[in-house]
């Protein structure tokens, strides 16, 4: 069943085409892969599906069972409640705020009270306010970072921080997740541990997972398929095992000398 | 849980209670004197007007160099309304609809300029105001113009006073404290991020401008009734600086902060009356070292409270035990300066590549 | 038809000092992203030494005109090195209420040596710059003649200095990216302060000019045209030079014609609106191209 479908997605930035004409479609509960060479448009690829910026041609639809609704060019927060959470390449925590209120902060979707009875704090305002921290602290623990709650986030080491902002992509309960390159800077036992935890909170939560990355060790690994994407275009999609012998991908990758070698 | 926490509610408002009768107790038996009362008023009023402009510079991360103005509205309705109900109901009605007016005023203000970013939203915010108190000076038939407006009696005492300036302080720091006020925070750490986890940015902007602006209409209201005169260039630019080096002086995000430099740069105002431009002169020196030397203001964007006080008291008695043997070493490093320049610590509206 | 042509005359001459001011303002940002909120106070200094140039030391126009703006460019200079170069790394927000700061001082501490009392520049002088060409009912003074003079050769000097010269093209790659330019060898201290220097001593100029113009100082004069200035500078779109100058045009028009027109007292609110409208309209000004934050 799909969950997001791109058709024809086309952004360009002046006269430069970050992305020309991608279409792709990924079904409920997968995990999916967006590799390729640096600046082949992966990035723009989820600044689009997110809001961040609005394709100059094609859609992006979101589908909630048979239902399909388009999403492109609207606002990131709309975008985040109908479902689609991510991460940031370069992290973007809320940085001199704790632990606990980044993940505080992404749940305030889910917040029942209204605007009024947050000035008196009235008892249902009180319980609600439990509620939230009790199941920021649930979620902390996946990653191991309740102890840490009231720590400054940016007083946490690099591998926490990016763990840190994958708990605060969760606690919008969003159906898909986008990271963006969630190992880069990792060493191969960081990398590990977080290729774990991926795949636990993709059960945990009946998570479909989009991910861009440039470790090709965690990609093939985790990925059920992958898209490889080169100088803003689609050149090749298929399992990881296809992905590898693939021409085209290894010419991206490698140059075009590399065949003949 | 919910009984620790009532009864912690319960101390608090036995404190307020307590404070409030001991200072009507001493007004009543003129132990506070005239000029004295004077100061208070003023501190009080400045402490709405500087928590208010706290929860959008400080805490919503959206520089506002218009606060006068929005105080303005406040003043006008309830000097006006005033004026043809010289009771007390219509003072009170004077600063509900004030209040209301000075928030409808943030909410049009709002919706068209907070699209614009830091320096930016601040000019505009500058010439909005600027441009409501010009209406003022030249909507002659209603507001008297440039002469102003007389009142003939004051309904402000210290009961609306305290009244009003606790109310603000709490409900304002209720509303920092819940989900919709962390929403407004998470505009000041990053705006991008906050949009990425669902906040809709642009509503919580206008959110916290009406708000703000609210607050600054009570306290243009309440200001009106005591000073028994008001007029267009009371509201002028300066003023809405003056408003600002609280909040910065208090520190970005830090209610107590604010609080505390109210009071101190009141009493400081107070004793310097007679030389106007040394005070101002003052004023703009303490801005600049702030923001050389403590870019957060003295309090950060942390709250005073027991903990802090306890720590604080540590420190100053090992300090104290250590007097003698540290003294130049304290003073050397007083005459370096106690923070780097440059420092992010405080680091609002930062744009990350 | 009288009455329109002269008004256009009186816009020119008001326009040409706000352009000037702009100048500053728009530099400045264009170099270190900072709106200078003390540059309308270096103005104020220009107007102040211009007066005490002629009333004490009984010196002419020019002369005072060029000293006032060589002093100029010394506390511009010195108000970048002292108050915003330790802020180079501070976030913005410290940066623009360190410039509140520093216009507070100038003005207040201006106040407090030389008192808050108006002050009018000598007859002899007032009197010889007053007097002008008649063509029919259109009367155009000296003052007018040599606000704009003053202010064409200054632009085309400013425009020969940063397109053609080796500092200019420092000051125009400072402005596009400050660590890239290092990185080049460029010195960015000495490019943005020979900004403030540029900026101050057109400042210093429009200062003395405006003095003469309306024959009245105080040490707060620099506010509203300061503000106005700026509303200049962002119209023509931030940063821009030209952009400045078409929009210290365009506000100088603007207002005359309002005031000429029997609304003087809604002059300053009209300004303002404009300023509100082409933020909302166009934030990125007339010249300038919108650009979107990365992510």
């Amino acid at each position: 069943m799909k969950l997001l479908e791109v058709k024809k997605l086309t952004k360009s930035f002046g006269g430069l085409m970050a992305v020309s004409n991608v279409s792709m479609v990924i079904d409920k509960g997968e995990l999916v892969g967006l590799i390729g060479p640096n600046g082949a448009g992966k990035t723009t690829v989820f600044n689009l599906i997110t809001g961040m910026y609005s394709p100059s041609s094609g859609t992006i639809t979101l589908f909630d069972g048979e239902q399909g609704k388009p999403i492109q060019g609207q606002k990131p927060n709309k975008i985040c409640n109908a479902g689609v959470a991510r991460t940031f390449q370069n992290i973007r925590l809320f940085r001199d705020l704790t632990v606990l209120d980044n993940v505080r902060i992404a749940m305030h979707r889910s917040v029942k009270y209204r605007l009024l009875s947050c000035f008196v704090h009235s008892p249902g305002y009180r319980s609600e306010e439990q509620r939230i921290i009790d199941e920021s602290i649930e979620l902390l623990k996946i990653f191991n970072l309740d102890g840490k709650k009231d720590e400054l986030a940016r007083n946490l080491p690099y591998g926490e921080q990016r763990h840190l902002e994958i708990a605060r992509a969760l606690a919008s309960r969003p159906k898909l997740l986008l990271l963006d390159e969630p190992a880069a800077g990792m060493n191969p036992a960081e990398t590990a541990q977080l290729s774990e935890i991926i795949r636990k909170v993709r059960k945990l939560f009946n998570l479909t997972i989009l991910l861009i990355e440039h470790d090709m060790s965690l990609v093939m690994k985790i990925c059920e398929r992958i898209y490889v994407l080169d100088f803003g275009s689609v050149i090749a999609n298929g399992s990881p095992d296809e992905i590898k012998s693939n021409e085209r991908v290894i010419t991206a990758y490698l140059g075009e000398d590399a065949i003949d070698a | 849980m919910s009984k620790g926490f009532n009864k912690k509610a319960f101390i608090k408002t036995l404190a307020l209670l307590l404070a409030f009768s001991v200072v009507q107790l001493l007004i009543r038996f003129n132990i506070i004197s005239y000029y004295y009362q004077d100061i208070l008023a003023r501190v009080c009023i400045n402490i709405i007007l500087a928590v208010s402009l706290n929860l959008i510079t400080g805490f919503t991360g959206q520089f506002s160099l218009g606060h006068a103005g929005f105080m303005s509205i406040g003043a006008y309705t309830c000097a006006l309304i005033i004026e043809r109900v010289p009771t007390v109901y219509g003072f009170i009605a004077g600063v509900i609809l004030g209040a209301l007016l000075a928030a409808f005023a943030g909410f049009l203000v709002g919706l068209p300029t907070l699209r614009l970013k830091g320096d930016y939203l601040a000019i505009a915010t500058l010439g909005l105001s600027e441009i409501i108190r010009i209406l003022f000076i030249n909507l002659d038939s209603i507001t008297n113009g440039a002469a102003g407006l007389y009142l003939q009696r004051r309904f402000v005492n210290w009961f609306w006073l305290y009244l009003f300036t606790v109310s603000t302080v709490v409900l304002i720091s209720n509303f920092v404290r819940s989900s919709h006020g962390r929403a407004c925070i998470s505009i000041r750490e990053d705006e991008i991020a906050a949009e990425a986890v669902g906040i809709n940015t642009t509503k919580y902007k206008v959110i916290a401008f009406m708000i703000g602006s609210f607050f600054a209409g009570v306290a243009g209201a309440v200001y009106a009734s005591y000073n028994y005169f008001i007029e267009p260039n009371l509201f002028n630019f300066s003023k809405s600086i003056d408003i600002l080096v609280v909040v910065v002086l208090g520190g970005l995000g830090s209610i107590s902060g604010s609080i505390m430099a109210a009071t101190v740069l009141e009493l400081i105002s107070s004793f310097l009356q007679s030389v106007a431009a040394i005070r101002m002169v003052l004023y703009a020196v303490l801005l600049i070292l702030i923001m050389l030397f403590r870019p957060g203001g003295l309090m950060g964007s942390r709250e005073l409270s027991v903990a802090m006080l306890t720590e604080l008291r540590k420190k100053a008695i090992a300090w104290l035990k250590a007097m003698p043997a540290r003294a130049v070493h304290a003073v050397r490093s007083i005459a370096k300066g106690s923070g780097k320049p440059g420092d992010k610590s405080a680091g609002k509206g930062r744009v990350d590549g | 038809m009288d009455q329109f042509v002269q008004q256009i005359i009186n816009g020119i001459s008001l326009g040409s000092i706000y352009a000037l001011i702009a100048l500053g303002y728009t530099m400045v940002y264009g170099i270190i992203k900072l709106i200078n909120f003390a540059h309308c106070d270096v103005y104020m200094l220009g107007a102040y030494i211009g007066y005490f140039c002629m009333t004490i030391l009984h010196l002419d126009v020019i002369p005072s005109l060029l000293i006032a703006m060589m002093l100029c460019t010394v506390v511009g200079v010195l108000i970048e090195k002292i108050a915003y170069k330790p802020l180079r790394n501070a976030t913005r927000i410290a940066v623009l209420i360190t410039a509140i700061g520093v216009s507070l001082f100038l003005e207040y501490g201006t106040m407090y040596f030389v008192s808050a009392q108006v002050r009018t520049f000598p007859p002899r002088i007032v009197k010889s710059m007053s007097a002008g060409i008649k063509l029919g009912n259109i009367n155009v003074t000296y003052m007018q003649l040599m606000i704009v003079g003053v202010t064409v050769l200054l632009m085309v000097l400013l425009q020969f200095t940063v397109k053609k010269t080796r500092i200019g093209k420092a000051m125009r790659a400072v402005s596009l990216d400050v660590d890239a330019a290092e990185l080049m060898g460029i010195n960015v201290d000495t490019t943005i302060s020979f900004t403030f220097a540029l900026g101050s001593a057109l400042a210093g100029a429009a200062g003395v000019l405006v003095g003469l113009y309306y024959n009245s100082i105080n040490p707060l004069m620099g506010m509203l045209p300061g503000l106005k200035a700026f509303v200049a500078a962002v119209f023509g779109g931030i940063g821009i030079i030209p952009g400045a100058m078409i929009g210290g045009y365009f506000i100088g028009m603007v207002e005359t014609f309002v005031s000429g027109y029997g609304y003087s007292m809604y002059r300053d609110a009209v300004v303002f609106a404009i300023l509100i409208l082409i933020l909302i309209i166009k934030p990125a000004g007339l010249l300038g191209r919108n650009v979107r934050e990365k992510v």
